[in-house]
């Protein structure tokens, strides 16, 4: 049962994954603090990829995480540079008021 | 037990520790600063599992940028925290009752306990490889060969990820003064220089 199995490495992620969905649930008026979650998800995802090619000795799943590193990167910055405009446009970021769309 | 097993159970107790950090922290500056423990503790946990490459990556590339990109926006915007934090306690039962719900129902499947899916000889002991491997050069080779032209597409998702960031956060203001220099060469004597004919006038 102590002996670090895959199985552990999976609990793990999932519990990370459960702990970033409550933290959606939480502190769902600060975009900012969304955004950091939505990265906590994705190292959860990333923590099954490299134990699966750990123990599978098969190194695409290592690729896979290069990837979605790569994709995760990108969405931060785009998703940052968004908050920027939509703070110097409407002084706030707080999800309950971006209601302009009537969504 | 050995030291191994030692080194997860401290690593993912911090990883899991700092990340109710992230969520819990009444300040926005304390949660990044926490996210940053958590990569560095999964950075670790990659060690663990000889992904060397990738925990090295994960240290540089999300410590080193995307942390401190998130923690200059953090910085810059001017967020109202008491305004932001209004809801916690309303969302917390419904919160954490969905988080409970999905991690049992997650680690039913993959855990310890319940239905063993991973019952297969093939994943019960991991091939530990001696001191002449190297990761990185395993991971350049299949990255380089097999999945060269992801690897493209990977930097072109970069690239417009760097003219998107750069066209959304660009603005011209209207009030602010700067000088064009092709107007600048392009004026002529008259434009500046007005000579003005007048009689000599005497001396009182």
């Amino acid at each position: 049962m102590l002996t670090v199995t895959l199985s552990s490495y999976l609990t793990l992620g999932a519990l990370l994954f459960a702990i970033s969905v409550a933290g959606i649930f939480l502190n769902r008026k600060n975009v900012v603090i969304l955004l950091m979650c939505i990265e906590l998800m994705l190292l959860a995802a990333n923590i099954n990829f490299v134990a699966f090619s750990h123990y599978l000795n098969d190194t695409a799943g290592q690729i896979f995480v290069f990837f979605i590193l790569t994709v995760a990167a990108s969405e931060a910055a785009i998703g940052l540079a968004i908050l920027v405009v939509l703070f110097r446009n409407r002084h706030t970021i707080d999800v309950d008021q971006l209601d302009e769309m009537k969504g | 037990m050995t030291f191994i097993d030692l080194n997860f159970y401290f690593f993912s107790a911090l990883l899991l520790a700092a990340a109710l950090g992230v969520i819990a922290s009444k300040n926005p500056v304390h949660s990044a600063l926490w996210l940053v423990l958590s990569f560095f503790s999964c950075a670790a946990l990659w060690l663990l599992l000889e992904a060397e490459f990738l925990g090295i990556v994960l240290v540089l590339v999300y410590v080193g940028a995307v942390m401190v990109l998130f923690l200059f926006v953090v910085m810059m915007l001017d967020i109202n925290i008491e305004e932001m934090r209004k809801g916690f306690v309303r969302y917390l039962p419904i919160g954490a009752l969905v988080a409970l719900i999905l991690a049992a129902q997650m680690i039913w499947v993959v855990g310890p306990i319940g239905p063993d899916i991973l019952d297969d000889e093939s994943l019960k002991q991991a091939v530990r490889h001696g001191a002449d491997y190297s990761n990185t050069k395993e991971l350049g080779r299949v990255l380089y060969t097999e999945y060269v032209l992801p690897f493209e597409i990977a930097s072109i998702i970069l690239l417009v990820a760097i003219v998107a960031a750069i066209s959304l956060t660009l603005r011209r203001r209207k009030n602010t003064k700067y000088q064009t220099p092709s107007k600048q060469i392009q004026v002529k004597r008259d434009d500046r220089l007005r000579i003005v004919k007048m009689d000599a006038e005497a001396k009182e």
